[in-house]
């Protein structure tokens, strides 16, 4: 079996789904067309200059050029993060505070996929270290981006009961406990609802491109096994890492909690 | 569970700093807001107030370690500084007048369910509040019910931030009852008021605050 080769007519056929959505988001006053209007083109142009660029990338095989899209990658990542924060820190901890935890799951993951499972791969082979990097770091960046937002929200609304516990004596891992708890689950649960649905409910995007490509349907599961592992496993370093800092950040050594250094989306 | 520490422990420092005043010295929020010195003598209590935004509230938490600032507080050579801040706040521990409750229902709050429940007798309140969810006990109940969380701890020092602002005269007055009890047994209190007739009732020294500093009423 070939893989199926798109044309642009194709491309557009299936961009119906998304015209027919957008009417109904008219006729019932939703004012969500604009959104997914401009979501859909920043959609279509970021993947196909991506395209472009993957095609130079390859073709060049440079281990520099790979490493700067893989910087670049996880810079772009951290950014998202910031920007999808209700409160957000003032000064460096803006930024470190979901850059630290996304960069070290991110890294520590892949590099256990390329040593391990996908040993064959060349280290900065470009062909399989940016696509395995960029869906471990999208992953990674979703539940860290959910589980901060969670967070902070959290600690904003229950700042009566946290600094209650502090005043009894609490320590601020302690004080903090619940939330974190809570915030944790909130940045897990897309992907145990993916693990727990894979094959029952959805075929994974990944088995599914690789079926559509051609490949043993077996052979697909495999793979898509594999990056499941890989994807909870980043996604749960990164959400523990970034509550953890999350604790560190919104409290000082004398274990109080600092929502002065916070400030809200405007 | 949290647990009052060190006050059973022989020659613990916390033990050694028994009876000894809590000593609070040029504390201040930072530069641009005033500073203030305060002494709160073990088993005496002491009584602020003053207009809204004073910072009675602020000096209250300074003095419980849970805002930045300068200054030091003390009780003898226990340094609030250089000791853990909370080891610190289960020797002073701060009650704000709508304290907050974590988790349900009101009895996993309590450090000793059964010293609580004897507390809860003493101020003429039902047992069953113990099961109750804390959202859905009136907001006098959750005030006593905060003082009666923080009393179980046995701190040498409470901070009460208005501790009877939603009461009615009666519990107001088995809340006082309940103050002048502890601070005969030797923990020393700092109240915040609003009420010139509670100062009188259960206060041995009287500071009002302004904007510029403290100063004691009726020296």
């Amino acid at each position: 079996m070939t893989p199926v080769n798109l044309s642009v007519t194709d491309l557009l056929l299936a961009a119906l789904s998304l015209i027919i959505a957008s009417g109904l988001s008219i006729v019932l006053a939703l004012n969500i067309h604009s959104s997914l209007a401009v979501s859909a083109l920043r959609m279509v142009a970021q993947l196909l200059l991506v395209g472009l660029m993957l095609r130079y990338v390859f073709a060049a095989s440079s281990p520099t050029v790979t490493l700067f899209i893989l910087a670049a990658m996880i810079v772009a990542a951290t950014y998202e993060v910031y920007s999808r924060q209700q409160f957000r820190f003032r000064g460096w901890r803006r930024f470190g505070l979901g850059g630290l935890p996304i960069t070290i799951a991110t890294i520590f993951v892949t590099g256990l996929a390329l040593t391990t499972a996908l040993r064959e791969a060349a280290w900065l082979d470009p062909r399989h270290t940016i696509p395995l990097l960029g869906i471990i770091l999208g992953n990674v960046m979703n539940g860290t981006s959910l589980a901060l937002n969670a967070m902070l929200t959290s600690i904003q609304r229950e700042k009566r009961a946290i600094e209650a516990r502090l005043s009894l004596g609490a320590d601020r891992f302690l004080a903090l406990g619940e939330v974190r708890v809570s915030a944790t689950r909130n940045g897990l649960i897309p992907v145990i609802n993916q693990m727990a649905g894979a094959g029952i409910i959805i075929l994974p995007g990944i088995m599914t491109g690789q079926v559509l490509a051609g490949m043993d349907p077996l052979d697909a599961a495999k793979y898509q096994i594999l990056l499941m592992f890989l994807l909870a496993g980043a996604g749960t370093i990164g959400v523990i890492a970034a509550t953890q800092l999350c604790i560190a950040a919104i409290t000082d050594e004398r274990h109080r909690l600092r929502l002065d250094r916070l400030i809200a989306r405007e | 569970m949290l647990h009052a520490v060190g006050r059973d422990v022989p020659n613990s420092p916390e033990r050694l700093a028994a009876a000894q005043p809590l000593v609070a010295e040029n504390l201040s929020r930072g530069s641009g807001h005033p500073a203030f010195s305060l002494t709160v003598a073990a088993g005496s209590c002491v009584a602020l107030s003053g207009p809204s935004g004073s910072g009675k509230s602020a000096l209250l938490r300074l003095i419980a370690d849970l805002d930045p600032g300068t200054g030091t507080a003390r009780i003898a050579e226990l340094v609030r500084e250089t000791m853990p801040a909370n080891r610190w706040r289960r020797l002073v521990t701060y009650v704000a007048a709508d304290s907050g409750w974590w988790t349900s229902p009101v009895s996993a709050h309590m450090a000793d369910p059964e010293a609580a429940r004897r507390l809860l007798a003493e101020l003429g309140m039902s047992e069953s509040l113990m099961k109750a969810v804390p959202d859905n006990v009136s907001s006098g109940e959750r005030q006593r019910l905060s003082l009666v969380r923080a009393l179980i701890q046995r701190p040498r020092f409470l901070l009460l931030d208005e501790p009877t602002s939603a009461l009615d005269p009666e519990s107001t007055l088995q809340v006082e009852e309940l103050l002048m009890r502890v601070k005969q047994e030797g923990t020393g209190l700092l109240i915040v008021s609003h009420d010139p007739a509670q100062v009188a009732r259960i206060a041995d020294r009287h500071y009002v605050l302004s904007r510029t500093g403290l100063a004691e009423a009726n020296p």
